[in-house]
């Protein structure tokens, strides 16, 4: 199956987003590597994990923040436009919702990738939202829902790890698949998947 | 009929960027006069800082308000960043109980002024329980008590040319808002915390407290409010110290 310019666009814009929201991400974290559940938590309170990593005081998270909120930014842009495009083109119902369309995934592939489209970028984003102040002085359900404030970090911080975990499986997947021929077909558009009646 | 083609080609494509780049231009001249840019627009990272300004201050309300929780929400541990200020004016006045604390007000007001502790004790009072998030990921709630910065505000008479709100500490930190946050009910001047004194180290006698935003935008220590249209003559130009340090001036997130 040939990836669409659009989705092919997209794919490379989040990939590059993504790893500068996690990069960025590592940087804020290291400033309180602590995780609460509820509205409120610091040090001299109890913590839900207490993540085995340094805590980094040294003003990292300044460029850590403006990164994050940039790369955020571009992430979304692109996921607009993907899920904009996707649903034009019909590439989840095709690809994604049912069996043996054009791309022929897996029940795993499709299950995962449904996931990752529909339930963990959506679930960051609005963690995301859910710890702007200003946005939740707006819509306040949108921190309540989730327990509070610091709770929002916390499924913020699992979902990011999730996310990660997809990302490395992806990774490995596509390596074992033939590297240079899919991610040759994810930058130019040729034909990843070779079938027997092509050849 | 290809030369035909490519000379359409070329003139459609010309008037395109051309109209883009006067969209772009005329774009980049209403956000200004709207106030929609951020003073620490330059760069990589001002692209971000001005896109969620920018759609915040459009497409949220400015008078939303935080929210406010109940007494038994206060946090038991309010941890505190930074220590008290150095300067010996500071100490000397610390020393005294703050009696010979003053707060200038001045800039772009009718009525330059100049405050006492006890001039702002006997401001009406407002109370708020708010919960407040530092950047480095821990936050509290605690209930605040203080008088608007709005009333302080129409008391000296803002001219209508006001765009920013800037303040200035003893510790030589300097902050600054835009009117939607000066103006905002939940902004204060505050002067007690959790029904009693501001404790010292978070401020004493008098800090502001901006509920929309992060906590390093409530800045401590205030000893000077100033109100200005342009922030480019103060520091290096940026809003506040926070850029100059690194950090966004723009904290509502």
């Amino acid at each position: 199956m040939r990836h669409s310019a659009l989705v092919r666009i997209t794919h490379w814009i989040t990939a590059a987003s993504f790893i500068a929201l996690v990069y960025s991400g590592i940087a804020i974290l290291l400033a309180h590597p602590r995780l609460y559940w509820g509205e409120t938590g610091a040090i001299g309170t109890p913590s839900l994990i207490d993540l085995p990593l340094p805590m980094i005081l040294t003003g990292q998270t300044g460029w850590g923040r403006y990164l994050h909120f940039l790369s955020a930014w571009v992430c979304i842009l692109s996921g607009v436009a993907y899920m904009l495009g996707g649903m034009v083109a019909c590439h989840f119902r095709n690809d994604l919702f049912r069996r043996g369309g054009p791309a022929n995934y897996t029940v795993l592939q499709r299950v995962t990738y449904t996931a990752v489209v529909f339930v963990l970028f959506p679930l960051m984003i609005w963690t995301g939202f859910a710890m702007s102040p200003a946005v939740t002085s707006v819509f306040p359900v949108l921190v309540t829902a989730l327990g509070g404030q610091q709770s929002a970090r916390t499924i913020h911080f699992v979902v990011a790890n999730l996310l990660v975990l997809f990302l490395v499986g992806h990774v490995v997947m596509v390596y074992v698949a033939g590297f240079s021929r899919h991610v040759g077909a994810m930058i130019l558009g040729g034909n990843s998947v070779v079938r027997e009646t092509q050849t | 009929m290809s030369r035909l083609w490519t000379r359409r080609k070329a003139i459609t494509t010309g008037l395109t960027a051309l109209a883009g780049a006067s969209g772009l231009t005329v774009a980049a001249r209403l956000a200004d006069q709207y106030g929609l840019i951020p003073p620490d627009h330059g760069g990589i990272y001002g692209i971000g800082e001005t896109l969620t300004y920018a759609s915040q201050r459009l497409l949220m309300s400015r008078h939303s308000l935080a929210r406010e929780f109940s007494p038994s929400q206060i946090s038991k541990v309010a941890p505190v960043n930074g220590g008290m200020p150095a300067a010996f004016e500071y100490q000397q006045l610390l020393a005294r109980k703050f009696t010979d604390w003053r707060l200038e007000v001045d800039g772009l007001v009718a009525r330059p002024s100049s405050f006492s502790l006890a001039d702002v004790h006997g401001f009406p009072v407002s109370r708020q329980i708010t919960h407040q998030a530092c950047e480095e990921g821990w936050s509290f709630i605690a209930e605040w008590t203080g008088v608007p910065l709005s009333y302080v505000l129409n008391l000296v008479g803002v001219s209508t040319r006001a765009k920013y709100v800037v303040f200035f500490a003893f510790d030589d930190s300097w902050e600054s808002l835009d009117m939607a946050d000066a103006w905002h009910p939940q902004t204060l001047l505050a002067y007690g915390m959790n029904g009693g004194e501001l404790p010292t180290p978070h401020g004493a006698p008098v800090r502001l407290r901006v509920a929309r935003q992060l906590g390093y935008k409530s800045l401590k220590y205030l000893s000077q409010i100033t109100v200005v249209d342009s922030l480019k003559d103060i520091g290096r130009g940026l809003g506040s110290i926070s850029p100059e340090l690194g950090y966004s001036w723009y904290a509502g997130i």
